[in-house]
């Protein structure tokens, strides 16, 4: 008679990422010893001779043993973490991860007929292995609303600090800018009939002294 | 009549009665001067006999879907019913329901697919007594 034994896998977080496997084990049968057929492959060679070592024990969550140098102690970031995203509807493990007395009794009575399940306790199901729904989690923000606030408050503080910087800190423009100058300009540049074909002084009417209508 | 999977990609889908579209599932031959193009149908076949598989793990479920959820398509109704009940074999609602609400937001813009979709999952959603998001109301934010 031979065995093969399912390492359970979400007790081993170093495998996470491997399929569920069968180890060889050495298996004594009525006194004598028979080798089991290995039946998948698993990637970690030096887990599976420590794992042969420790036989079928579960390993607890934090160990993970590394070819006989000791054991490490796994950092959260390295376990499979729960994220809610629309490419990755089921993710590698389930919201809650510790269940309540009626949790476990409702995930004992999910093995039953679904339709004898009220909406409520489906529910419930659903939020044990999921944290928000598709509806929830597309449903976006209010934030942009604050972001163009912002926006806008800033570029009325820079309004206020130009519109302080002309009174204050710029000097006078220079007197070619006055308007008796300009008037002089004007009549300097109509006596020198500046663009007379097509421009400036086409526009000039010199019999009536003004412009053209 | 409706043989093929959408193809969401392709502009212009304005009713579920396509033909076959012009180019092949992505796992078969990417570069498209050799070798062999998978049609619809085997796509459908092999996807179906993976979720059929009697002794379906939790793991391969969640690999097979959020894979299925990774193409460009909305995968066809007996693609879910094979998924659905592979759900049931793992005594697992939240993953079916889960299943309806992505593949409902796969559509996108295409708001006459998941209705159609529901319609042909129906005798499996009565007979596996699983209720759509709709019905138990988390389809709303």
């Amino acid at each position: 008679m031979t065995f093969s034994i399912l390492i359970p896998y979400p007790t081993i977080p170093c495998l996470t990422h491997f399929r569920p496997v069968a180890l060889p084990l050495v298996v004594a049968v009525n006194g004598r010893r028979k080798e089991v057929r290995e039946e998948r492959k698993i990637n970690s060679m030096l887990a599976t001779r420590a794992l042969r070592l420790l036989g079928s024990r579960a390993l607890p969550a934090s160990v993970c043993v590394r070819g006989g140098h000791g054991v490490a102690k796994v950092e959260d970031y390295a376990l499979p973490a729960y994220f809610d995203r629309r490419e990755n509807p089921l993710p590698d493990i389930r919201f809650v991860a510790n269940l309540s007395p009626e949790q476990k009794s409702l995930k004992e009575k999910e093995k039953g007929p679904w339709a004898s399940l009220s909406n409520d306790e489906k529910i419930a199901l659903y939020r044990i292995s999921f944290n928000q729904s598709f509806a929830e989690m597309n449903k976006g923000t209010q934030e942009w609303k604050s972001v163009v606030a912002g926006m806008l408050f800033f570029i009325g503080v820079t309004g206020f600090v130009v519109l302080w910087q002309r009174k204050f800190v710029y000097g006078d423009v220079p007197h070619t800018l006055s308007a008796e100058y300009k008037e002089q300009e004007l009549q300097r540049m109509l006596d020198m009939r500046i663009n007379p074909v097509e421009g400036f002084s086409a526009h000039w009417d010199y019999e009536n002294k003004q412009w053209k209508k | 009549m409706f043989r093929a999977a959408v193809r969401l990609s392709v502009s212009g889908v304005r009713s579920l009665t396509r033909s076959r579209p012009q180019y092949a599932a992505p796992l078969a031959a990417r570069c498209y001067s050799h070798g062999k193009q998978e049609t619809d149908e085997e796509f459908d076949a092999r996807w179906v006999s993976y979720f059929s598989k009697p002794d379906i793990d939790a793991w391969e479920l969640r690999k097979g879907m959020n894979t299925l959820i990774g193409y460009d398509l909305v995968p066809e109704p007996k693609i879910l019913e094979a998924a659905l009940r592979a759900c049931r074999r793992l005594n697992d609602l939240g993953s079916a329901i889960r299943i309806l609400e992505a593949v409902k937001d796969k559509a996108g813009p295409h708001k006459e697919i998941y209705p159609y979709l529901i319609q042909e999952l129906r005798p499996t959603l009565n007979e596996l007594g699983i209720s759509t998001p709709e019905e138990l109301g988390i389809d709303k934010a």
